[in-house]
């Protein structure tokens, strides 16, 4: 058995081995990746025209429409590209993206609050305000 | 060598030169010893022909138990440099007082305690765990290999790399002398300029790789190859322990490799991620490295808690008590170990409410592992309890263990940790729970599954004697650490004044003595059995009525461990094909398919010892030399599309019938 | 292979050898590797979260970023993320030719990304901005170039793969190489989405 494909000729049981995606992981379809594209596009195209000319005045404003729009293009990306599916692999793939979000979220979350007491507890230079 | 300025770099050997090679009489010795017993190995396996032998069956091979059983040897031989380390250490802390310098110089003695805890938890509890998971996980699970068979054997040359590298260190320059988490601004380049530090960056990068391809492989194993009908909560505790352990390790190791890079980039480059000035921050180290080292502890310890498991379940011939919350304990703990890192530092500066987060996460913890002790006691209640060795070790964990923890909940509470951060008590909680734990848990398995391995069961008499000494050594040696901790000794420290002190150092290293002899006498309990392997032969597969599938195979297990895949219909699956008089079959064997040996992990591996050498010796076109092999190489190997082959149904009915016949000829 | 097949509960093996599809956990491997790639980035993530403000007295981001060429490389992956969708459809009609012209136009998209980013590099280090003067750049020039070595090694893996199927044709391992340097790629640009957000886009706001 040298490779998936001769193998294919061997069994009528594995005639959806040769694809490797026996679990059903999607491959899309071009309407489901020009889709995808377009949006992409707009939520990339958005945010750079809203730093690059700044039609809000607000600087805070304009990170968080940016960042929402990040967020939403990742779920656009993890939908139409990579092809997310609660259901592939057994749930696996998905779980597995769930606990690395987590953990993500932990370690990065986490970082940025102890590193904030820290650099405000330490700096020398900085006033003590009891905190 | 101590170098203070920066030493000239030669275009050709970078900055190696013949100084490198240590003065120091101890490791010069050491050398000595070291260079005759690689003499004597090659001679012996030159006498015997044992080249094509090795190179054959061990070096390329694929077998998961093959790899399973090196890693094991791997982490034996490397606990031996380890405790040696620890001896010196003792010996240093005994004889440094009253003016005394002591035998090491500050220079050694702090190469030594940094070397001591790299090996013990890199290169001895790490590869002892993963040979443990890889060699009885896919017998657990009813499956033939591994996900990934190749890679397992890569994963094992590289944390073998890795061990090369860290003792290269001892004959050639230095190791680190900063401890074995290697904090900035101490391992910077300004206060580190040789290449300690950069050896100790290099080796955990190279047996990093291992480590978390490692991690990806078992993950893969256990969630796509269990044997028809073991859904997940059939699955063998031990098989859980390990998966959860598995996903610790790629969830948290590429954290140690990001946080090493950095390091390595300010060293070699000169940014400023970890540096005093220019916008470095080198508390972020110290944060990073533990989001790291906090899962490590339990990626360390799940295993063998699901070792203490199986052991009490089988050895009290009863069911596991509480399976199903053992399972949420250990999936509560994988979790929660990412909420607790903050409790190494207390001390480093945060406000009241950081520090009240994580002593509280930390001491919500504790709670699934009190429910796991409380599992294998309510186990062993009313169950007929064989004393066997793996119990007796079982029974050593639970009394340790859990003074261990208690001390570590002391530790998790903040203002507690002002006053015992950095001290030798802490250095004591930290022994209680992996000695107590992961040893222990190690020495359980050993004895537990050595029959399975080998096909006889570990000398008792032997294993007694170690067993006693190993105990009562431990305790012997680490409780004065917890009074002296309490006195406020702190930790690493070479000489000392206060001579009432001296007593509880003697103490503990007397306790230091009775390991010694422990290790001797396991090293003799293995030796023994070699020798009367026919006495302790076991025919059965399963000398201790084991419940599990790795002992419904033959021992040792033949090359594809299952003639026919098996079916799951119970938890302990093995318990219940014999309570249902399940027949082994003997005839209509099929043609099993199997991976080919590969000498590809070898090879790669070898190529990134050169290279992380080069790159500590500043030997920048071997580097680049090196470097691109290892590309180069990488996808050739993927221009090999034929990597499996198959037993033929013939070769299977051999095996089996001499199986059969042994079995006849046993009961 | 967990799935309880029809068996009765007093048999306890398979007869037949049970042929487990060739490869079939690779794609779940892969995607795990992925994530802890992810990880890997989240560290570098959260580094420059960290000390991206540490200026140490030198160039802050809107000194030194140009949104200009950060849009073009941004179009570049994003539009060799759907050109990498089209090799996967041809794939799948077993178009050998096309999937062969899809792959070698995403990777000369994504040799473009890369020089574009070598420029900017070469630039930002050629007016003393390198990764040596701050906190700030040193963390700005690990994220930004471990991700430009992601790619880097992926258009690698490309040519390779495309050796490899102009070779042996579309055959299953080709195909559950050519399906899992598509995870690669996209999963590239995911993180892609991240560094033109929080690096270029919000560091031109400070």
């Amino acid at each position: 058995m040298t490779s998936a494909h001769n193998d294919k000729h061997d069994h009528a049981t594995t005639a959806h081995e040769g694809e490797g995606d026996h679990d059903g992981a999607a491959h899309g379809s071009l309407r489901g990746y020009l889709t995808g594209f377009v949006l992409a596009a707009i939520l990339t195209a958005v945010p750079f025209w809203l730093v690059m000319e700044r039609p809000l005045d607000s600087a805070q404003a304009t990170a968080f429409i940016v960042v929402g729009f990040a967020a939403v293009q990742i779920l656009v990306h993890m939908i139409f590209f990579l092809h997310m599916d609660p259901r592939s692999e057994g749930g696996w793939t998905f779980m597995a993206l769930i606990f690395t979000v987590i953990v993500l979220v932990i370690a990065v979350s986490g970082t940025l609050w102890v590193m904030y007491h820290m650099n405000t507890n330490m700096m020398p230079v900085h006033e003590m305000d009891g905190s | 060598m101590e170098q203070t300025a920066p030493l000239p770099v030669s275009p050709i050997f970078g900055r190696l030169t013949l100084d490198a090679i240590p003065y120091d009489p101890i490791v010069q010795a050491t050398f000595g010893v070291v260079v005759l017993g690689a003499l004597a190995v090659v001679y012996l396996i030159q006498r015997y022909r044992l080249w094509g032998y090795l190179w054959n069956e061990w070096i390329t091979t694929v077998d998961h138990k093959k790899i399973g059983i090196m890693y094991m040897i791997l982490g034996f031989v490397m606990l031996l440099r380890g405790f040696s380390d620890a001896i010196m250490m003792r010996l240093q802390q005994v004889m440094a007082f009253g003016g005394s310098d002591g035998y090491l110089n500050a220079h050694h003695y702090d190469q030594v305690f940094t070397a001591h805890g790299v090996i013990m938890i890199f290169f001895v509890a790490m590869p002892i765990i993963t040979g443990l998971m890889n060699y009885v996980v896919p017998l657990q699970i009813g499956t033939r290999d591994v996900a990934f068979p190749f890679l397992n054997n890569f994963s094992f040359w590289m944390t073998a790399g890795g061990a090369v590298i860290v003792m290269a260190s001892l004959f050639l320059g230095e190791f680190a002398q900063t401890g074995w988490l290697a904090f900035p601004p101490l391992s910077g380049i300004d206060s580190a300029p040789y290449v300690g530090v950069d050896y100790y960056i290099w080796a955990l990068q190279v047996a990093g790789v291992g480590t978390t391809l490692s991690g990806i492989n078992l993950v893969c194993t256990i969630l796509k190859m269990r044997a028809p009908g073991m859904n997940m909560m059939k699955m063998p505790i031990f098989s859980w322990t390990s998966l959860c352990t598995n996903i610790l390790i790629v969830a948290s190791f590429p954290v140690l490799t990001a946080v090493l890079v950095m390091l390595s980039l300010d060293r070699y480059v000169g940014t400023n991620f970890f540096t005093t000035d220019m916008g470095g921050n080198a508390m972020m180290y110290v944060n990073l490295i533990w989001i790291w080292g906090h899962p490590e502890v339990y990626i360390l310890i799940l295993p063998l808690f699901g070792v203490f498991s199986e052991v009490t379940s089988t050895f009290s011939g009863k069911r596991l008590f509480g399976y199903t919350s053992m399972v949420y304990a250990t999936v509560v703990i994988t979790v929660l170990a990412y909420v607790v890192w903050l409790h190494h530092f207390f001390t480093m500066g945060n406000g009241a409410s950081v520090n009240a987060f994580f002593g509280i996460t930390t001491m919500i913890i504790s709670i699934p592992t009190g429910a796991k002790i409380f599992n294998w006691l309510f186990t062993m209640y009313r169950g007929r309890i064989r004393f066997e060795l793996p119990m007796m070790w079982t029974i050593a964990f639970m009394l340790t263990f859990t003074v261990g923890g208690m001390t570590g909940v002391l530790l998790a509470v903040p203002p507690a940790d002002f006053l015992l951060h950095n001290s030798l008590f802490l250095v004591a909680h930290f022994h209680n729970v992996i000695i107590g734990g992961v040893l222990f848990g190690t020495f359980a398995a050993v004895n537990y599954w050595w029959p399975k391995a080998f096909g006889f069961t570990l000398d008792r008499f032997w294993g007694k004697v170690s067993f006693w000494f190993w105990v009562v050594g431990f305790w012997t040696a680490f409780m004065p650490l917890y009074i002296l901790g309490l006195m406020g000794v702190t930790r690493r420290m070479r000489v000392f004044d206060d001579p009432s002190l001296q007593i509880w150092f003697g103490i503990a290293g007397i306790g230091a003595l009775l390991i010694a002899l422990g290790i001797a006498a396991m090293l003799v309990q293995f030796a023994v059995s070699i020798w009367r392997r026919k006495a302790l032969s076991d025919e059965t597969g399963d000398p201790w009525d084991g419940r599990t599938l790795e002992w419904a195979t033959s021992s040792p297990p033949p090359e594809y461990n299952f003639a026919f895949t098996p079916v799951v219909h119970a938890t302990d699956a093995w318990a219940d094909m014999k309570a249902r008089n399940y027949a082994r079959p003997t005839e209509g064997f099929k043609p099993i398919h199997m991976p080919a040996n590969t000498s590809a992990g070898v090879i790669l591996s070898g190529i990134s010892v050169v290279l992380a050498m080069a790159l500590i010796w500043y030997v920048w076109w071997l580097a680049i030399l090196a470097f691109l092999a290892i590309i180069g190489y990488a996808i050739y190997h993927t221009f090999d599309y034929d990597r499996d082959c198959n037993i033929p149904a013939e070769e299977v009915a051999q095996v089996e019938q001499s199986r059969t016949e042994r079995l006849s000829g046993a009961v | 292979m967990s799935a309880m097949p029809d068996i009765p509960r007093t048999s306890f093996h398979l007869e037949e050898e049970p042929h487990p599809p060739e490869g079939g956990s690779t794609m779940l491997g892969f995607w795990v590797y992925l994530m802890s790639d992810c990880l890997i980035f989240a560290i570098l993530f959260a580094t420059y979260g960290v000390l991206g403000g540490n200026y140490a007295a030198g160039p802050a981001p809107s000194d030194l970023f140009e949104l200009e060429l950060v849009a073009i490389n941004t179009t570049f992956l994003l539009v060799s993320s759907i050109t990498f969708g089209f090799a996967m459809l041809s794939m799948m009609q077993d178009r050998l030719r096309s999937t062969l012209i899809w792959l070698a136009v995403t990777g000369a998209f994504g040799i473009g990304f890369l020089g574009i980013e070598l420029y900017e590099f070469l630039h930002l280090i050629h007016i003393g901005a390198g990764p040596q003067r701050s906190g700030f750049l040193s963390a700005f020039f690990l994220l930004v170039g471990t991700h430009g070595l992601h790619v880097f090694f992926g258009v690698i893996w490309l040519v390779t793969l495309m050796v490899q199927v102009t070779q042996r044709g579309l055959i299953g391992a080709n195909r559950r190489r050519l399906m899992c340097l598509s995870m690669f790629w996209h999963f590239l640009d995911v993180i892609w989405i991240g560094v033109f957000t929080f690096v270029y886009l919000l560091g031109m706001l400070q």
